[in-house]
């Protein structure tokens, strides 16, 4: 669940357009609202209100009766639907292994493949400051 | 006070039609977009976020756009559209000690576990006009190093385990966490409520407050402890699900501010802190924020609260920049119907005035 949140739409459905997706249908059509985001006091303290972000959600039930659930932060409705699909197949016992192996795997590979890139750049900028004695500098 | 008016309509739509088309400027020049926004004017859209209070980097560049780079009418245009939607809850707050963090300095310790990264700074640049950005600049791809996996902990959490600073206060049980978009603010305020309302407070005037107390008006001889940016996950209680499903992750600054110590006759010293939260990259902000919320926490730490960044009152009711936008920018609607009174009464002083200035009445005076 968490990497398909990191996904977009448009990657999650080229994975599953390989699928021959059992029926399913909207249980709860997407649907864009507000969730306010919590930080706490101080980091570790009492929580309080930091602001609200968008959230899309949707809820899929697959003919064999799995429900799925998809929350996506944004207003990506479609990302939401795919998301709560997923999530429905996850569950089935004839997708449920096919999704890990060809829509999640993947998926998780690219985007530890993204933070890796990110956390090599960030590392070259890690400084070691050290103090002169005063009248030397 | 503010009396309707009528008519009016066709001036008014053709003002907005002008209005758009100078928000176009000259269409030989390209149109720019959404994208370009969010990608290179990215502190633009972090504050718009912030003071918004809404995390949506497409609504914040199309706000900006909008507003012609008037960032606080666009903050004004996130406001209203966040008031279009329904609420499906609240986060389980957000844990900035496991932050992917891309940069993260202390100005008090310099070998922090997990090192001093600078991560992308303008500080240490020389603020001098760059002619090469004008245009066609093509930077060089980042520079790389072996990244380290060791954890980076907040510096207060550090400083904590031996005491030497306050640790932070723990929600009683079954508490509400206060929220002011839904419930009016009332005096004296809880810390809860004071930094959401200094999260979404107006950075010009935090960082004037914050200013304020280092030359003296409410000094609290602050330390930069820790400033940290980067990636956190957002976790969300769905109901329907029945436990807390990942959204995704957000970009936060945090700002630890460590501050002058205290200590009492049942308490041994320690030093205090202030706290700095905000969307995006936004340091000029939290630390401002966290010199506010510290200084704000005069009443509580047994302070003389003299400063105007320690009354509560006078900092929140003026922190937010679409409250105060809306009442400044009022003055422009039409108020004749006021005025005409305000005329007529000057007329009448006026005309009392001149009459007991005539010879005829200095002489009655003087009977």
């Amino acid at each position: 669940m968490a990497v398909l949140a990191h996904a977009e739409a448009g990657e999650i459905a080229a994975r599953l357009r390989d699928f021959v997706l059992p029926a399913h249908q909207d249980l709860r059509a997407p649907e864009n609202g507000l969730v306010m985001l919590r930080g706490r006091v101080g980091g570790d303290g009492a929580p309080f209100n930091l602001g609200e972000a968008t959230v899309s959600r949707a809820a899929v039930r697959l003919a064999s009766g799995e429900v799925g659930f998809g929350y996506t932060l944004g207003r990506d409705g479609e990302k939401a639907r795919l998301i709560a699909l997923c999530d429905a197949l996850g569950q089935s016992r004839d997708f449920g292994l096919a999704v890990e192996r060809d829509v999640i795997a993947p998926l998780r590979e690219q985007l530890m493949i993204r933070r890796k890139q990110a956390a090599a750049e960030t590392a070259a900028t890690k400084v070691d400051f050290y103090t002169m004695v005063r009248g030397e500098g | 006070m503010y009396v309707a008016v009528k008519g009016g309509e066709r001036a008014i739509e053709n003002a907005h039609r002008l209005l758009a088309d100078k928000r176009r400027g000259d269409q030989n020049v390209p149109e720019v977009t959404l994208d370009q926004i969010s990608e290179q004017l990215g502190l633009a859209v972090d504050r718009v976020m912030s003071e918004g209070s809404l995390y949506d980097r497409e609504l914040a560049a199309l706000a900006i756009k909008q507003a012609r780079g008037d960032l606080i009418e666009a903050i004004f245009l996130v406001r209203a559209f966040r008031a279009t939607l329904p609420r499906f809850g609240a986060s389980e707050p957000v844990d900035t000690g496991a932050m992917r963090v891309q940069r993260r300095v202390s100005s008090t310790f310099k070998d922090i576990p997990g090192g001093q990264i600078l991560g992308p700074t303008f500080d240490y640049t020389h603020r001098l006009l760059d002619s090469a950005l004008a245009q066609g600049f093509v930077p060089e791809a980042p520079a790389t190093a072996d990244a380290s996996t060791a954890p980076t902990p907040r510096v207060t959490d550090i400083l904590g385990r031996d005491g030497l600073i306050e640790s932070s206060p723990q929600a009683e049980d079954g508490a509400s966490v206060g929220d002011l978009t839904r419930e009016p603010l009332n005096f004296p305020a809880d810390r809860d409520l004071r930094l959401q309302n200094l999260a979404r407070g107006d950075e010009g005037f935090l960082l004037a407050m914050g200013y304020s107390t280092q030359r003296g008006y409410g000094r609290n001889h602050p330390f930069a402890g820790e400033i940290r940016f980067g990636e956190v996950e957002v976790e969300f209680l769905a109901e329907d699900v029945g436990f807390a499903v990942p959204l995704g992750s957000i970009e936060l600054t945090e700002c630890q501010m460590v501050n002058q110590f205290k200590g009492s006759a049942t308490e041994a010293p320690c030093f205090t802190r202030g706290y700095g939260l905000a969307f995006g990259q936004s340091e000029r902000k939290t630390m401002s924020m966290a010199l506010v919320d510290r200084a704000l926490r005069a009443r509580e730490l047994g302070e003389e609260a003299l400063a105007p960044a320690q009354d509560e009152e006078f900092v929140m009711s003026h922190s937010d920049n679409v409250q105060a936008t809306g009442f400044v920018e009022h003055l422009k609607l039409p108020h004749y119907v006021d005025f005409q009174s305000e005329l007529g009464l000057l007329r009448k002083l006026r005309k009392e005035f001149t009459d007991a200035q005539a010879p005829g009445a200095m002489k009655e005076a003087a009977e």
